[in-house]
């Protein structure tokens, strides 16, 4: 029982990382169309920003110094503004585009902002502690222990998730947002300001990014300038798995994966367990030969003629 | 003026490998005749770039789908022929879990890089029935996981692959001369494929996939033989890297690769073979200079260059700004034809908006 429960806590917090970068990715698939394949350095950002840009091998603690009252904001609006840099530069200039131009686009966009990290920061990975004694354990019940850590995982995901449903839902703009994902030329027929609905969810993606990379960061204690492209890469997988154009699908995958992931690494024998990110390609690629539209349809995912 | 001899008309059929293959032999010739030995490595190493993206072609300028993967067909193609061709003793150093047969054989490179290339294309065939039934987005998504399974699957599996370090003793027979023959052989397979059967009833998929479901076109059957196809010359041009680095390491096939290659067929224009070609030559030229000026030039004295990764920003920039201002590449997605007829204006593909 106890052992159940410590796997349980494992796996729902790797799925929230999971789940909280699809639900990224997800909402500007829904508004955009664009599979963005720069999500994951948006990640890399937000924990690169954490320290003083050098190339030095140890690394100096600057924004990831301050208060977390203020180190939180700074964080989420260095994210947020580079993902308005991308919405301008890059993403506004092909919206007209068809979605395999846009998906290119991005995937150029995360390279460029690979190699720049790398021009700044060096390639090396570097070892970072901020909050280090979140990953302290806390006795849940008789015998089991987790770092406080999973818990505030668990728990901001939880929260994000609740605000951004209200704000889907009871909000103007959430509505907005909502139409324009449902049928965007419709939408813009029925006079929502495409430009500001596509704005307000390029700035939704980009914290939602931040609070991945503060989370992922804490967890890891190491920054690398592909950190994001593996997370990216299983909230991909949890976009696809869980239906396209659906956030709710989103979540879903997200957790799905996070779960197969843990369980995978819990109960494989010792020396297939490197092999673990394989056996979690096979079952998706079982799961979607088995549903190829996602857990969760959404009329967004069908291609209309 | 139109052809009146039979000949003529053949002539006027192939005309685009025509003059692609003259204009790269000129390439080829002249940059052999400086006779030297950096400029003819770097060389080399465009002509296997070149086959990578003709290959990329096959798939992505046919069928309209990006694939992500192709660089892991590569790899695949690039180990299964360094097991054939390495020296049996180092085999026994290096691969150990090699199956008895090829630890105690070897092939001749040629017959080997044939064979890596026949083993990435069952991988592709394989994974290719299960990609190919999403649609078009998330089957893109669904090459880029396959590909990031491939590379740690090779990154772990280190009695077959060396693991994280290099696979070195590959003997090293990858010539620019050889490597132009495999352009010029990809190039007769990209052309036939393009305009066989197969081929047009996959570019007819591409343009609009319901009609062409409508009019009997199995769009994933047709996406499946054009990916095991593709990844056949990309799985050869895997062994010819090998057999030009002598070494291999699974770092070498990934996330950069990946990018250069797919902004080379971009850049020149997705859904034409002279894209292709013209985007790899522009694009090894454009990789070349800024090399260089990363390693800096003398001016006056003092010794100026661009930072690390420069050559990289670069390249994204260039592809962004194609993307943004001419999303149809160089090329316009049209081949290069025949000069002697009046010209008739190019129509360029517009997509329809959704």
């Amino acid at each position: 029982m106890a052992f159940a429960l410590q796997v349980l806590m494992n796996a729902l917090s790797l799925g929230s990382l999971y789940a909280l970068a699809a639900l990224g990715i997800g909402l500007l698939f829904g508004v955009l169309k664009l599979i963005n394949f720069a999500h994951g350095d948006f990640i890399t950002v937000g924990a690169y920003a954490l320290i003083v840009p050098s190339a030095a091998t140890q690394a100096t603690l600057m924004i990831g110094d301050f208060h977390p009252l203020i180190l939180i904001p700074c964080i989420v609006a260095v994210v947020v503004i580079l993902a308005l840099i991308a919405e301008f530069l890059v993403f506004r200039p092909l919206r007209s585009a068809s979605p395999a131009t846009l998906m290119i686009g991005s995937f150029a966009l995360g390279f460029v902002i690979q190699n720049i990290l790398i021009m700044i920061y060096g390639g090396r990975p570097k070892a970072v502690g901020i909050w280090s004694d979140l990953s302290l354990g806390v006795e849940l019940m008789e015998g089991v222990e987790v770092p406080k850590l999973q818990l505030i995982i668990i728990g901001v995901t939880l929260v994000l998730m609740v605000v951004l449903v209200l704000f889907l839902t009871k909000t103007k703009y959430g509505v907005h947002m909502r139409a324009a994902a449902e049928d965007f030329r419709m939408a813009r027929m029925l006079g929502i300001e495409a430009n500001r609905v596509i704005m307000l969810a390029v700035a939704i993606s980009g914290m939602l990014a931040a609070a991945v990379s503060m989370l992922f960061v804490v967890q890891t204690g190491i920054l690398e300038f592909r950190m994001g492209v593996s997370l990216m890469l299983f909230a991909f997988i949890a976009t696809v798995i869980g239906g396209m154009g659906s956030l709710v699908g989103a979540v879903v995958g997200g957790f799905a994966v996070g779960a197969v992931s843990i369980l995978l690494q819990t109960f494989l024998p010792s020396e297939m367990r490197v092999f673990r990110d394989v056996f979690v390609f096979a079952i998706v690629i079982f799961i979607l030969l088995v549903r190829p539209q996602g857990l969760v349809m959404s009329r967004a995912s069908r291609e209309r003629v | 003026m139109e052809p009146k001899t039979p000949l003529g008309h053949m002539v006027r059929e192939v005309w685009p490998l025509i003059i692609l293959s003259v204009g790269l032999l000129l390439v080829v010739a002249i940059i052999q005749s400086l006779d030297d030995r950096i400029i003819s490595q770097s060389l080399t190493e465009g002509l296997i770039r070149l086959v990578v993206v003709i290959g990329l072609y096959i798939f992505i300028g046919n069928s309209g789908l990006i694939s992500f993967g192709h660089i892991g067909f590569m790899m695949i193609g690039a180990y299964a022929t360094a097991w054939q061709t390495m020296d049996p003793m180092t085999k026994d150093i290096f691969v150990p879990g090699l199956p008895g047969y090829l630890l105690a054989n070897s092939h001749h490179w040629l017959v080997a890089t044939i064979i890596g290339g026949l083993v990435a294309a069952i991988a592709a065939f394989i994974s290719g029935l299960a990609m190919m039934r999403l649609s078009g987005i998330a089957a893109s998504i669904g090459t880029f996981a396959l590909f990031m399974s491939f590379y740690s699957l090779y990154l772990q599996w280190s009695t077959w692959t060396a693991g994280q370090s290099s696979l070195v003793g590959i003997p090293v027979t990858t010539t620019p001369w050889v490597a132009f023959w495999f352009c010029i052989v990809a190039m007769i397979g990209a052309f036939v494929y393009s305009r066989s059967k197969f081929g047009l009833a996959l570019r007819a998929s591409r343009e609009d996939e319901v009609a062409a479901k409508a009019a009997g076109v199995d769009v994933t059957g047709e996406r499946v033989i054009s990916f095991t196809i593709s990844a056949f010359f990309v799985g050869m041009a895997g062994g010819l890297y090998g057999h030009f680095l002598g070494l291999l390491t699974v770092d070498t096939f990934y996330l950069p690769m990946t990018f250069i290659t797919l902004s080379m067929l971009v850049v020149g224009g997705m859904q034409s073979l002279s894209g292709a070609v013209v985007g790899t030559i522009i694009l090894s030229l454009v990789i070349e200079l800024l090399r260089k000026a990363e390693k800096g030039v003398d001016m006056g004295g003092t010794n100026i260059s661009l930072p690390a990764s420069s050559a990289e920003v670069g390249l994204g920039v260039i592809l962004l700004l194609i993307l943004i201002f001419r999303p149809t590449g160089f090329t316009r997605n049209a081949e290069i034809y025949w000069p002697f007829k009046p010209k008739v204006a190019v129509t360029e593909v517009t997509h329809r908006q959704s």
